[in-house]
């Protein structure tokens, strides 16, 4: 098959052996290892837990170690790049410092109340709030989100579908205690507010996730607050 | 407090009454045009009436909420235009829409 892939110079053109199951990161190993080792791309785990192969396959973004060459060859041809949204390192090498700062800015960090002294908290399976984010909290903070997302593209301050994710799953967290603060660094224009419920995030997660539902959630809880006269 | 927590609630609190208004709105100038109402007896019925009046109040009010929050996100994305003078322009904006709004549902009460 005939592979396009994305560097500083424009699209390379490479031909490549079609495998039965080859995924679109084995395509991209074979360019690398057997073709041009100056291709630089990042993976690590190859089994969809890490989150760090993501790229954009055929204009769209998804983690390419399981994404199958069959689901999405086109005419015997792919089309590789970086992640849309990222600036580029190099080839398909994206920086994602803005993008898990964000998780940061959205105060992404758990923050609890109890000490090594103290017995475990417990969270039981059953309770509204934990049936909530039983889905968000499966997160692998690959990207792909925040690649799809039109409002980041708009307004690079956005913090994005996968930080905002993040901040649901900790307003939900019966252990935290950041709550209000949290509410007060996602609100806004940076942050839920902007959030146009294009859902591309939830088209194109791998984990079949929905931050668009968490980031509504945020803008529920967000309102609560406000009319309670704690935000 | 948190401004644009606020917006969002007025934001949806006014698209709310909209939607209400929007219908009875459409549905009363679909009736008026197929009964072949003309403009007098339109006015026939409206002036006067203070149901009419207060209900094209609340549509006028829930627009001046509604229009320029929407506006404040289309100058950020599209213009990339924050801070006071974009606010400045969105709040005579709203007085704009208000005046007309107003004045539309004054000339066919009184």
């Amino acid at each position: 098959m005939k592979v396009f892939v994305k560097r500083a110079s424009g699209f390379q053109k490479f031909e490549v052996p079609r495998h039965p199951s080859q995924t679109v990161l084995d395509v991209v190993t074979y360019i690398q290892r057997s073709l041009d080792p100056t291709l630089a791309y990042r993976y690590a785990c190859r089994v969809g837990m890490c989150g760090s192969c993501a790229m954009t396959v055929n204009g769209v973004p998804r983690w390419t170690c399981r994404t199958h060459v069959d689901k999405v060859v086109r005419d015997d041809a792919l089309e590789v790049g970086p992640l849309k949204n990222l600036p580029v390192v190099r080839d398909l090498v994206t920086d994602m410092r803005e993008f898990f700062d964000k998780w940061a800015r959205a105060k992404g960090q758990f923050q609890g109340t109890r000490t090594k002294r103290e017995d475990f908290a417990v969270v039981p399976p059953a309770s509204e709030e934990r049936k909530l984010v039983d889905a968000s909290i499966e997160c692998i903070g690959c990207g792909v989100c925040y690649a799809a997302c039109d409002v980041v593209a708009w307004n690079p301050d956005y913090l994005g579908p996968a930080a905002l994710n993040r901040a649901w799953t900790l307003v939900k967290d019966a252990r935290d205690s950041l709550k209000i603060e949290r509410l007060r660094a996602v609100a806004g224009d940076a942050g839920c507010h902007s959030c146009h419920t294009h859902m591309s995030c939830t088209e194109h997660c791998p984990k079949k996730l929905s931050p668009t539902a968490g980031i509504a959630g945020l803008k529920r809880e967000t309102a609560r607050a406000l009319l309670k006269g704690e935000l | 407090m948190n401004v644009q927590t606020a917006l969002w609630v007025a934001q949806r609190a006014s698209a709310a009454v909209l939607a209400v208004c929007v219908a009875v709105h459409l549905a009363m100038i679909i009736y008026a045009v197929q009964g072949g109402l003309t403009a007098a007896e339109i006015l026939g019925r409206t002036r006067g009436n203070a149901g009419w009046l207060a209900f094209y109040s609340a549509f006028v009010l829930a627009v001046t909420v509604h229009a320029p929050i929407g506006l404040r996100s289309i100058c950020i994305e599209w213009l990339g235009w924050r801070g006071r003078s974009r606010d400045v322009v969105l709040s005579l904006f709203a007085l704009l829409i208000a005046w007309m709004g107003v004045r539309a549902a004054l000339g066919v009460f009184a």
